[in-house]
């Protein structure tokens, strides 16, 4: 039998609330089917007179954006699996093994948690010059491989599996990597998931790093492309909005569908972006 | 046999490590430290550089546009903190209530926090546009305004604050929920037993157990609040009369459109200093009244 809750005074304060966290949304989505004169009256039309559904093909036109995503998902998904990957192998042996060093090694990784991104930043670019690789994806995926944040996270998950599970499959001959491939990482699935989602949400917005890095529209991600698409199309609103509607739908949609996920995950982290 | 399980456990131990030790030393250890030696130098980022000295904290210790970007940045930080880790709590507890629709209530807090602070640049553009912009329509509704928002060098700061808070709200919201999860049915139930009122057990109960959640928020919020730039860069390109011009704004400036490298890695330290400082304070005077149950 459901509960049936009673009307709450609270609704008075919680409706105002969504609003406020909805109609900039919600805006955004009505005047991307709006004409451009449409748009440009005061007081707004808060309905639009149609679904002019042609903003979507022209802003799709007006700038590459389907090279913008497919840059912005290589760029993601290499540094997702680069964290998995690098942040999986350093949390098992500072998890785990003792080896000469260890401490101080760990303490320093935490230490780079502490600085700045901005203080990085200009060495970084100068570094990735001389790499050969300003202008390139390989610029904005080589820094984000891997995280102190993440070798941190999954340390203090691995620590607390059970040590008898690798003691048992190290009798039975297994090496290092097996117990970590085989017996670790299978039981550290939400961890895992957890470490995805954020670098995921974190890579996919980011913008400053893509505007330092990225000079051409040809290897630009999804939210350099977005910016320089409003720069070039300044008071065309409607066309912005249907832009802006494409860049924001994918994560919007996986968010919501996921929220559960994506919820726990910041909820267990303090990270976003 | 021991020692060489022991040496064995050495050379893996390395090996799993190396690959994150080449990375962050590549691209986290070594711009540390080359970032204070560009802090020293005049630097163009193209041709050779030349060793200055102190010059660079010299000259922007009587820099004034450097001295209003911090000032900018650190009325920024006073406002967007309290009123974004303040209205998270309120929002926290209406929707830890059983409540009908509270599904629907939470994910639209939640559904900012996606947002890329990009996309919100560019939404609040349009939704504070000063002519056309359906924000001065609804506010005329209620007879207020209309206002100039981003185009006003008196108002432009408080708008940035306005849309990183709808911006970054949600966050803050998810971590409290969470921490009330924490909160235990019993000790609210004795409370009221005891015959205390909503506000007491808020204040006494709920608050308390909450306050290690609030100092990580603090923090947390204090240090992206100094280093706000995305959304400043989209809407207002730290206009107008750089009115918007924080810190990293006039970094980012200084070095990639106007190339003093080094001038801006000094800038960057100072902004690293000034994380430092507040983040030890606000640890140390946290931890003398946080409840750590």
């Amino acid at each position: 039998m459901r509960l049936r809750l009673p009307f709450s005074p609270w609704h008075l304060v919680l409706i105002p609330l969504s609003a406020l966290m909805l109609i900039p949304l919600a805006w955004m989505l009505i005047t991307s089917f709006q004409t451009l004169s449409e748009s440009r009256h005061f007081p707004p039309h808060l309905l639009p007179s149609g679904l002019h559904w042609e903003n979507y093909p022209d802003a799709w036109n007006a700038a590459p954006f389907g090279r913008f995503f497919v840059n912005s998902l290589t760029v993601t998904l290499a540094s997702v699996a680069g964290n998995l990957v690098f942040c999986s192998l350093a949390g098992y042996a500072f998890a785990r093994l003792h080896f000469f060093g260890r401490d101080v090694l760990f303490v320093v990784l935490l230490a780079t948690l502490m600085v700045p991104f901005q203080v990085t930043m200009i060495p970084t670019f100068l570094i990735v010059k001389d790499l050969g690789l300003v202008n390139s994806l390989g610029a904005l995926i080589a820094p984000n491989l891997v995280t102190p944040f993440g070798i941190f996270l999954l340390r203090q998950f691995f620590r607390t599996i059970p040590i008898e599970l690798e003691e048992a499959a190290r009798m039975d001959g297994c090496s290092r990597l097996g117990v970590l491939v085989r017996i670790i990482i299978p039981l550290s699935l939400p961890a895992l998931a957890t470490l995805g989602i954020v670098v995921f949400l974190w890579t996919w917005n980011d913008f400053l790093w893509p505007l330092i890095v990225i000079a051409s529209p040809n290897e630009s991600t999804v939210q350099l492309g977005l910016a320089s698409f409003q720069g070039a199309h300044q008071t065309n609103w409607p066309l912005l909005m249907a832009g802006n509607v494409m860049a924001l739908a994918p994560m919007l949609i996986v968010f919501v569908v996921a929220q559960r996920y994506f919820v726990q995950s910041l909820a267990s982290t303090g990270l976003k972006g | 046999m021991i020692r060489r399980a022991a040496r064995s456990e050495h050379v893996s131990g390395w090996l799993f490590v190396l690959p994150a030790v080449a990375l962050i030393g590549l691209f986290g250890i070594v711009p540390i430290i080359w970032g204070a030696i560009l802090s020293l130098q005049q630097n163009d980022l193209l041709t050779p550089p030349k060793w200055v000295g102190l010059d660079n904290y010299r000259t922007l210790i009587h820099d004034p546009v450097f001295r209003a970007s911090v000032h900018r940045t650190i009325v920024y930080t006073l406002l967007f903190v309290p009123i974004s880790v303040g209205g998270a709590l309120a929002i926290a507890i209406l929707l830890n209530r059983r409540i009908r629709f509270s599904r629907f209530y939470r994910t639209a807090v939640f559904i900012p926090v996606a947002t890329s602070t990009v996309a919100t640049g560019i939404i609040f553009n349009w939704l504070l546009e000063p002519t056309y912009g359906v924000a001065n329509y609804l506010l005329g509704q209620i007879g207020l305004g209309p206002y100039g928002y981003f185009q006003d060098p008196d108002q432009a700061l408080y708008s940035i604050v306005a849309m990183t808070v709808w911006g970054w709200i949600g966050f803050d919201v998810i971590v409290y929920l969470a921490a009330l999860q924490g909160v235990p049915e019993e000790l609210v139930e004795a409370a009221k037993l005891d015959g205390a009122g909503r506000w007491a057990i808020f204040r006494n109960v709920v608050f308390p157990l909450l306050s290690p959640t609030t100092l990580f928020l603090v923090v947390w919020s204090t240090i992206n609040a100094l280093q706000v730039f995305d959304e400043i860069y989209v809407t207002t390109h730290g206009g107008p009369l750089q009115a918007t011009t924080v810190m990293v704004y006039y970094l980012f400036n200084q070095a990639f459109e106007l190339f003093h490298g080094g001038y801006a890695a000094a800038i960057a330290y100072v902004l690293f200093l000034m994380t430092l400082v507040l983040s030890v304070v606000q640890l140390w005077i946290g931890n003398r009244r946080v409840y750590y149950s």
